[in-house]
């Protein structure tokens, strides 16, 4: 296992501007699966929603890494990777809701919402369904010379499925820009992953020549800089990466998954919260250095809370699209 | 309580018990899947057998659904009875060489030496507002593929009974339930039974129109003929409740009495069961029929996740009514 990226030690400072451009991303991300939270169990919202609550820094230190033309794809417990990436809230609560407005016609909802704007392939549910597509966005980025990179998030849990190791052998001959993020919160759905998950995990992309990095996923600044150099990388065409990073999600596998003291403890959920958090490490980091005062912290959460207020009304007024839309768009 | 006392059980609860008593009965019948020990899986149908049968009989997987399907064909091979859990139908698709080159060809292939006694249980059924990837009803490919036996209860009672033929069998078996119907309640007795495959069952006699339903669509049509009643329209509904085999001779001898058919099956219409069955019931009763067979199956869309969109996509107690009017000529 390589160790772990410490920030003190990478020659990248990070600026004031990006610092409260990364604190800003992660309280979008909070307050946007708040509000979904609210929606569901208002039972506004149908289907099921996975919360990426206690994540956020890992979708935005990879994608504070990217262009906008660069590619990701992300997984059933999207929110995060989409709004990091630069979709806006309002079409994506629209989505959510079913609603013509969405990103995806109402069609996708919440697990396949897709932005070809900014880059986001699209979330998936299909546990590893998105492996391959990264891999084929990073192979034209590299046939056609356009200098784009394709992240591929994934959960600890997609580490069980034969594509992955498929498609990491394909990227490494074929020396593709692609990265692979491991996202390991701990849990697949109800299940511990040292239970699903044997031997060492960066190991297995070293055995097809991947370069592997793990890193603190609940550090934004060391998740940046790690994606910062992999990003790198793979432009100069030095070929695929996995990175790890561990991390955790606060709340249930899903928003019913209430009693959870059968596969974890509240006081693990609880000393994640209160000693690992990335919104309060990182606003605590940012006032310590002086480059940012407690009442600009506020300030940043309170317009996040109207803007994410003001995109659920949004949402909640649109209509569902027409019944004739159900037909519509199954062949180009 | 009495050994033939009929309880009220859900379907999910009588898929448990089918499960329980096998096991009791067969140290060799175990099952694997994700979440399927202390979770009892996402649906609560396992819960408590791990409890009772212990983690090696009831095995947790990774997310490997090739991976442990694969290893369902060959523990069967060699003497374990596995009951391999996929929790979405969709993810089938990931299971499907094991299914289709190896557990369905093994006996043919080795001139009848080796077995697979396996069962795979799965999920069908949209209107759970889960979108176009936790939505299908795929059994069609499998019925289409000789080797498989295919299963498809539409009540509790059926759920207890084919599940413990199909754990008993030989063969590879791939087992339907509907994941809307776990919750709902019927009559199970408390004794070891059996259903036997290829035996379909009249859910509802009637004399003016066929209507065949599968797995979710049973209730469907159940709940049109009582609207048909109210229109002067009397309508059989037969379950086959095993796709392969295939009770022909009941679905032909209904629809030669009622002289009209329509078949209802949640999977898509275009090349699907529906179109199996409703040439078995043409070639058989064609000089008995008034009107050509119908078909209803999803439509042949990708299941949208916009509630008012979903809804269109699967027969409704409606649309078959309207359906079943019109083919008896009073629409
Ligand atoms: C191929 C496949 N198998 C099973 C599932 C059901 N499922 C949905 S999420 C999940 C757990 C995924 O765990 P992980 O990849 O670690 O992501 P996390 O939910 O922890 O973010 C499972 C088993 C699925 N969607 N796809």
């Amino acid at each position: 296992m390589k160790t772990i990226t410490d920030p003190a030690k990478t020659d990248n400072p990070v600026a004031a501007e990006l610092g409260l451009r990364l604190y800003r991303q992660m309280v979008r991300i909070r307050l946007f699966e708040e509000q979904v939270n609210e929606l569901y169990t208002r039972a506004l919202m149908p289907g099921l929603a996975h919360l990426y609550i206690g994540e956020e820094a890992v979708a935005v230190g990879i994608c504070e890494a990217l262009k906008n033309t660069d590619y990701v794809t992300s997984t059933h417990r999207g929110h995060g990777h989409c709004l990091a990436k630069g979709a806006t809230p309002d079409r994506m609560f629209a989505e959510l809701l079913g609603k013509e407005a969405g990103y995806c016609r109402g069609k996708g909802g919440s697990m396949h919402i897709a932005d070809p704007a900014t880059g986001n392939l699209g979330a998936n549910a299909i546990v590893g369904g998105s492996a391959g597509i990264a891999t084929g966005a990073a192979l034209t980025a590299k046939r056609l010379k356009t200098d784009q990179v394709a992240v591929c998030f994934f959960g600890e849990g997609a580490l069980g499925q034969g594509v992955l190791y498929e498609v990491m052998n394909l990227a490494s001959l074929y020396k593709l820009p692609v990265i692979y993020v491991c996202e390991n919160n701990l849990y697949t759905e109800y299940t511990h992953f040292s239970e699903t998950t044997a031997g060492d995990i960066l190991l297995r992309g070293t055995a097809f020549g991947v370069h592997g990095e793990s890193v603190d996923g609940q550090d934004v600044r060391a998740v940046h800089a790690v994606a910062q150099k992999l990003v790198g990388r793979a432009r100069r065409g030095e070929g695929p990466s996995l990175l790890l990073s561990n991390t955790y999600r606060y709340t249930g596998h899903h928003v019913g998954d209430i009693n959870r003291e059968y596969y974890r403890s509240k006081q693990e959920e609880q000393e994640w919260k209160t000693k690992r958090d990335p919104i309060k490490n990182m606003g605590e980091w940012l006032a310590g250095q002086k480059l940012a005062d407690r009442s600009a912290l506020e300030k940043i959460e309170s317009e996040v809370r109207e803007e994410m207020k003001t995109a659920v009304e949004f949402a909640i007024a649109a209509p569902y699209p027409g019944v004739e839309e159900v037909d519509q768009d199954v062949y180009a | 309580m009495p050994e033939t006392a009929i309880r009220e059980l859900t379907f999910a609860q009588a898929v448990r018990e089918a499960l329980a008593e096998e096991m009791r009965r067969d140290p060799r019948v175990c099952i694997f899947g994700e979440d399927v020990a202390e979770a009892g899986t996402p649906f609560k149908v396992l819960s408590g057998l791990v409890e009772e049968f212990g983690s090696e009989r009831v095995l947790d997987t990774p997310i490997s659904e090739a991976g442990f399907t694969g290893m369902g064909v060959g523990a069967a091979m060699t003497g374990l009875r596995p009951v391999v859990d996929i929790m979405f139908g969709d993810f089938l698709t990931l299971t499907m060489d094991q299914l289709v080159n190896q557990a369905a060809k093994v006996h043919y292939m080795s001139g009848g030496t080796w077995k697979v006694p396996m069962v795979l249980r799965t999920t069908l059924g949209a209107t759970r507002r889960s979108a176009a990837q936790h939505s299908q009803s795929l059994h069609a490919w499998l019925c289409h593929v000789p080797g498989l036996k295919v299963a498809m209860p539409s009540t509790p009672y059926d759920a207890k009974g084919l599940l413990k033929t199909a754990i008993r069998d030989d063969n590879p078996v791939i087992f339907f339930e509907d994941k809307m119907m776990y919750k709902q309640k019927g009559a199970v007795p408390a004794e070891d039974y059996t259903i036997p495959f290829g035996v379909a069952d009249v859910k509802r006699e009637g004399e003016d129109i066929t209507l065949v339903a599968t797995s979710s669509m049973v209730e469907v049509a159940l709940g049109a003929a009582k609207l048909l009643e109210g229109a002067g329209i009397s309508a059989e509904v037969v379950d086959p409740r095993t796709m392969w085999p295939l009770d022909e001779k009941t679905l032909v001898e209904s629809a030669k009495k009622t002289s009209r058919a329509i078949v209802i099956d949640e999977g898509y219409g275009r090349y699907g069961v529906t179109g199996e069955i409703a040439s078995v019931i043409a070639e058989g009763a064609f000089f008995n029929l008034e009107a050509p067979v119908k078909r209803m199956g999803a439509m042949h869309v990708p299941i949208p996740f916009s509630p008012p969109l979903e809804d269109l996509t699967v027969p409704t107690e409606q649309t078959v009514f309207d359906a079943a009017r019109a083919l008896c000529g009073q629409a």
